[in-house]
């Protein structure tokens, strides 16, 4: 049976030039980098070669990254840190609806400690509106988080409009660039941001590898104390095989990330029409044309999708659904709530994020499976049978 | 997540009864596609037993399953039998559910007495039928 990913969102394979690197620094090139010797120095070495490789991706310099161990540890670090060490300007925040819970978790608990908080809704595709920033700003706010691009529907936020106005009013500006880094071209000077996340495994890297791009001359209290590393901002032996493969894979993606938008954006394209012609009521999330070249959220009226997930999985073709039924919640996606999808319809999405590994082959293996699926689960579904029933009676 | 037992990817993969039954003598609808589940049973009775039990569900594969079981579970009992199943034995016999997931079979019973119900009224009988106690979220039609 052929097997088809496509839930590169969730996580991507290690690359084998990214495997590769990192295998000494397991047994052989062992060293810990705090330690003067030569063999704590090898480590050190390789360890500040990779921050320099991973500053060049996001186009930062090399003193300005700070590695972690996770995506959400990064947002975390940025959130947190940045208020806290800023907290004497003023005790005001403002984020979207649509951030990662990364971001949300750690305002909420800020917004438990005295802080403010504004919570930006977006327009139906997603974006938010850089005018709701610059008339959400007072005297009192510190730190604005919007994300680059949304991690679910993949749009693509106005990031350097934001930051013209956040630098005008002297407000810092920080984005998790998790879900872009790497598959479009992420340039902190151009983006005018103070503060950047980012994750290897989203890109070709090992889990366990992430970081935080914080401009120089920013203050950030770190989140782990009571060491030196990462120039005292994060205590803690660094990970460094997988910073190597984190450093590797930035190299990669360097080096190829027009080719990879040249190559996603065709094949999520050539998936979007098949399954439109294939499939009626079906809803396309997100914005048309500002939106990653590797992302495609639809939404099926009638049915549900952890079903057509379960079922799609079952034909080697494994996918990410938005649907109630899969989170512990039980409630459908913030996301789709706050661009306005009906909770019903909600329910009936598939998250589907393509990556290098792709053929048209295996596309045409989606558009040839997935909508029998949903025709077979529709026929199970009342409510197709009600709507059915409803259209007959017009 | 916890994972699907194989009995539970057995009947959401080759799930038995579905369909409508014309006219039905009893046909119950719970759940609220908010929530991300619909079920819809129909049952058949002659001189008091269920011959017939068909299903249509809008739900995750747990909900399917638990519709599958239960339309299993009900053909060829007494209405008083049916009256009995437990949501605990539609999870039982399907070699038990993710705690995520009890609530479909909460749902699965829901359906079947909401059935049940429903035939009573069609007999122009009163009927007998409590609907369960709700765990954990909220069902009811909006």
């Amino acid at each position: 049976m052929r097997k088809v990913y496509l839930d590169h969102t969730a996580t991507t394979p290690v690359h084998p030039k990214v495997l590769e690197a990192m295998l000494p620094y397991f047994s052989v090139k062992f060293g810990n980098p705090s330690n003067l010797h030569d063999v704590g120095r090898e480590a050190k070495n390789a360890v500040e070669e990779a921050r320099g490789k991973t500053g060049t991706l996001i186009g930062a310099r090399a003193d300005e990254i700070f590695f972690t161990a996770s995506g959400a540890e990064s947002n975390n670090f940025a959130i947190k840190g940045l208020a806290q060490a800023n907290s004497q300007k003023g005790k005001h925040i403002i984020v979207s609806q649509v951030e990662h819970f990364s971001v949300l978790h750690p305002v909420k608990t800020l917004e438990k400690s005295g802080f403010a908080v504004t919570y930006l809704p977006t327009d139906n595709q997603g974006l938010v509106s850089p005018d709701d920033v610059a008339a959400a700003i007072t005297g009192e706010t510190i730190l604005v988080s919007i994300m680059h691009a949304n991690n679910e529907i993949g749009t693509i936020e106005p990031i350097e409009e934001i930051s013209r106005i956040t630098r005008e009013r002297g407000v810092l500006f920080h984005t998790d660039a998790v879900a872009t880094t790497g598959w479009i071209p992420v340039d902190v000077r151009t983006l005018g941001v103070d503060a950047l996340s980012f994750s290897g495994h989203q890109f070709y890297g090992p889990k366990g590898a992430a970081g935080l791009f914080v401009r120089k001359g920013v203050r950030i209290k770190p989140l782990i104390e009571g060491g030196i590393q990462e120039d005292g901002r994060r205590a803690g032996t660094e990970n460094v095989p997988a910073i190597v493969g984190l450093g590797e894979a930035a190299e990669i993606a360097t080096a190829e990330v027009a080719n990879r938008m040249s190559h996603l954006a065709p094949l999520r394209d050539r998936l979007q029409n098949g399954l439109s012609e294939k499939i009626d009521h079906m809803v396309i999330n997100g914005h048309p044309t500002k939106r990653l070249p590797n992302n495609l959220n639809v939404s099926m009226w009638y049915v549900e999708g952890e079903s057509m997930l379960l079922f799609l999985n079952m034909q080697g073709i494994s996918v990410s659904s938005g649907s109630a039924c899969t989170s512990r919640s039980l409630k459908s996606s913030h996301v789709l709530t706050c661009i306005g999808t009906d909770a019903a319809v909600a329910n009936g999405t598939l998250l589907m994020s393509l990556g290098m590994g792709n053929t048209e082959e295996d596309i045409d293996y989606v558009i040839e499976t997935l909508p029998p699926i949903v025709q077979r689960l529709r026929e199970m579904s009342p409510l197709y049978e009600d709507m059915i029933k409803k259209e007959k009676g017009k | 997540m916890e994972q699907y037992s194989s009995k539970v990817m057995e009947h959401f993969a080759q799930p038995h009864n579905v369909g409508e039954i014309e006219n039905a003598d009893g046909v119950g609808t719970v759940g609220n596609p908010v929530c991300g589940d619909v079920m819809r049973l129909y049952i058949k009775v002659e001189n008091n037993v269920i011959t017939d039990a068909k299903f249509k569900t809008f739900g995750c594969g747990a909900a399917i399953a638990t519709s599958s079981m239960v339309t299993d579970l009900v053909k060829g009992k007494s209405i008083d039998e049916a009256l009995k199943i437990s949501n605990a034995a539609v999870a039982e016999a399907l070699g038990g559910l993710p705690k995520v997931k009890m609530h479909c079979s909460v749902l699965a019973e829901e359906a079947l007495k909401s059935a049940l119900d429903d035939y009573y009224k069609k007999q122009g009988k009163p009927s007998p039928v409590k609907m369960p106690a709700e765990t954990g979220h909220e069902h009811e039609m909006t």
